[in-house]
């Protein structure tokens, strides 16, 4: 199945079933043709695969660990739970994978300059550190909102010699960091490559970004096979735009047997209409926006809605196409995780577990932790973290509403404050 | 609602607004296209423009359907999107508003937008309310040739134009591929980017435009970053049509109904 997705009809390039396509203004269509070539003959090339594989075991601790979570486990009297360390990756999160992937690319291409969106930050990190490694001029469009809260992301992208623009425009999230990351491709594209952060975008980048992501899946499959003697029951990732959880399902969508769970931001509820879900619930309906058909979360007249996480990373108003055309034909179940559950799961992952899953990667963590208990303890399921959540300290002690954190702030604030006023003083 | 004759065939092939640009083109070397986005600043604003276009002997108007998602569009553009949405526009005052201006004014109006607006509403429903409302056709900033056959369709039999848009960057056979969806006029863009820089006239445009008239016999006409009356005096005699988008709302936004209506004046003795 997971091959067959990829060989599209006459006609029908870039399709899964009816999402998909290249939805893009004329001047981009030579670049997104040029790039699709150059990718499928990277892919037709088994020298480039392997050069990526030992790329990411130098340079991002691949293959990332499987862990057992014992205690849990126990706890909850059901499955036995894996969890796939994407979090161990070089820069916190499997967003790295495909970024080292298209630097690989870009290489072949000869390009100077990379450009890419980024919500919670983590993408954007991560292209900055490919950037720097692989001697690219980058420049990262992010969203006004998203800066504010994955400061930390955007001081890392800076030291790591990016120019981060603050996108002003629309919701100020990923959306619009996306809409003006193409729009500076539309004149730059014959220097720069867009490194598309997820499984979303015109086509090749849905197929490009599952191709790279796919590396999780395949470990992972390999490693459950090892550890446990066989397959998961169910395979859990968060779904943003979804590629964390396209490059884990890669692995198993051949196997039949192995119910592949993604999750979505649920926000408040979804009944508050403040969430970011698209498929649980079927709340999305078909549009085309951003270079791509898919699910969007919009009103009647096809505006985009606004949207809501407590994660940053899956706060977006569409999915890739693959995954809305898996949920379409049944091969994949879409659940949403409330904020308020989010930060329970977390908290008790942390003090059980030792592990800090990020925000997004916590979604998962809520609907395998909540179904782990109606499966038998000869079941295993395999949750993919996808990122490291010391990142979000911000966020998440202020949703804790740590008072010690809180103190630490305006003490430091407090000190900066006083050595500029005292700076002043000596200027003056 | 909705002028009546506007359904019936006038000739097989040639959209009624490929003859009245021909036409025009007997008595101006360059027809002008200008371009609103509705409802912003405010209809009433919209009005203003409208009368001052009019007044100018503007042939060709894009009415732009605001949308969340203009990835087409630059700074200025984007921003008047976003305002307009905010102010509540919808279907049903972008369409009652075109009505307003088709049965006012002597310029054709064309709807101008992305194509989830025409998908959610449906192709052959978006292609009559057009009809109805007295446009001549649409340019969907983000519907790639491939994907417009069945659209194209509806067009042809509401006796709309589907705009479709060259590039500098294409190359010969998509030229011509891009050329088979064509009729009313092509949309040659003069450069990469999105709306509202400057653009060079240059030996490069030339060449450009040299290739558009292999690809096609339709009129042609050249926007993306056209602002003064130097360019159109530049690109008179190349092209058939000169379109002017961003510079004049900055004009507007800059010195309202004036300083937009001087620019106008400025913008169609260049044409003449
Ligand atoms: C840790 C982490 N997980 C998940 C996501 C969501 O993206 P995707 O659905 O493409 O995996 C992000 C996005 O920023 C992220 O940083």
């Amino acid at each position: 199945m997971y091959a067959e997705l990829f060989q599209f009809p006459v006609g029908r390039e870039g399709y899964y079933g009816q999402f998909g396509g290249a939805f893009i203004p004329e001047i981009l269509h030579e670049t997104i043709r040029e790039l699709t070539a150059a990718f499928n003959d990277a892919q037709a090339d088994p020298a480039f695969w392997d050069a990526y594989v030992a790329l990411m075991s130098s340079y991002s601790c691949r293959p990332t660990p499987l862990t057992h979570l014992e205690n849990l486990s126990k706890d909850l009297g059901g499955a036995q739970i894996y969890v796939k360390r994407e979090d161990l990756n070089h820069t916190g999160a499997h967003k790295v994978n495909n970024v080292m992937g298209q630097g690989l690319l870009v290489q072949r291409m000869g390009k100077q300059r990379v450009i890419a969106e980024t919500g919670a930050g983590q993408h954007g990190v991560a292209t900055a550190t490919m950037a720097a490694r692989m001697g690219f001029e980058c420049t990262i469009y992010m969203g006004s909102v998203d800066v504010e809260r994955q400061r930390p992301n955007v001081f890392w992208m800076e030291q790591l010699g990016a120019q981060v623009v603050s996108v002003d425009d629309g919701t100020k999230t990923l959306k619009d960091a996306i809409n003006a990351t193409l729009r500076d491709w539309a004149d730059s594209m014959h220097t720069t490559h867009y490194v598309m952060g997820t499984v979303c975008g015109p086509h090749p980048f849905p197929q490009m970004v599952t191709y790279f992501q796919s590396l999780i899946g395949r470990e992972a499959r390999l490693q459950m096979l090892e550890q446990t003697g066989k397959l998961p029951k169910r395979v859990y990732a968060c779904v943003g735009g979804g590629s964390n959880a396209s490059g884990i399902f890669a692995g198993f969508l051949d196997d039949a047997d192995v119910e592949l769970v993604g999750v979505e931001a649920g926000g408040l509820g979804l009944d508050s209409g403040q969430h970011a879900a698209r498929l649980a619930r079927n709340v999305g309906s078909t549009g085309v926006a951003q270079g791509y058909k898919t699910r969007f979360l919009q009103n009647a007249e096809g505006q985009m809605r606004p949207t809501h996480s407590v994660s940053a990373g899956l706060d977006y108003v569409g999915v890739g196409p693959v995954l809305a055309h898996l949920h379409d034909i049944g091969r994949i179940r879409v659940e949403a995780a409330t904020d308020a559950d989010v930060l329970a799961s977390l908290q008790h992952v942390m003090r059980r577990e030792g592990i800090i899953p990020a925000l997004e990667s916590t979604h998962a963590f809520v609907a395998a932790l909540k179904e782990a208990p109606h499966l038998s303890s000869q079941d295993s399921i395999l949750i993919n973290q996808s990122g490291r959540g010391d990142k979000d300290i911000f966020t998440i002690a202020e949703a804790l509403g740590d008072a010690p954190w809180r103190a630490f702030l305006r003490q430091k604030v407090g000190e900066w404050e006083a050595a500029a006023a005292a700076n002043d003083g000596v200027s003056a | 609602m909705g002028s009546s004759g506007r359904r019936e065939r006038r000739g097989v092939g040639m959209t009624p607004v490929e003859n009245y640009i021909r036409r025009r083109l007997q008595r101006k070397r360059l027809l002008l296209m200008t371009h609103a986005i509705v409802g912003y600043p405010s209809f009433e604003a919209n009005m203003a423009m409208l009368e001052a276009m009019q007044k100018a002997d503007v042939d060709l108007v894009e009415l732009q359907l605001p949308f969340s998602e203009p990835i087409a569009d630059g700074p200025v553009f984007v921003h008047a999107n976003q305002c307009a949405l905010e102010a509540g526009v919808a279907w049903k005052n972008y369409f009652a508003f075109m009505q307003r201006v088709t049965v006012a004014f002597d310029f054709k109006v064309l709807m101008m937008g992305y194509y989830n607006s025409i998908l959610q509403m449906g192709h052959e429903r978006f292609c009559a309310c057009l009809a109805e409302h007295g446009g001549d056709g649409f340019i969907a900033a983000d519907l790639p040739p491939e994907e417009a056959d069945d659209l194209h369709q509806y067009a042809a039999a509401y006796q709309q134009a589907p705009i479709v848009m060259m590039t500098p960057v294409n190359s010969e056979p998509r030229l011509q591929q891009i050329a088979a969806k064509a009729s009313g006029f092509v949309y040659c863009v003069a450069r990469r980017g999105v709306t509202g820089r400057q653009t060079q006239v240059d030996e490069n445009l030339e060449a450009f435009i040299e290739r558009c008239r292999s690809a096609t016999s339709l009129p042609l006409a050249l926007g993306f970053g056209l602002r003064t009356h130097q360019d159109l005096q530049r690109v008179k005699g190349l092209v058939d049509i000169g379109i002017i988008g961003t510079a004049l709302l900055t004009a507007w936004e800059q010195g309202g109904v004036e300083r937009y209506s001087t620019l106008l004046q400025d913008l169609t003795s260049a044409a003449m």
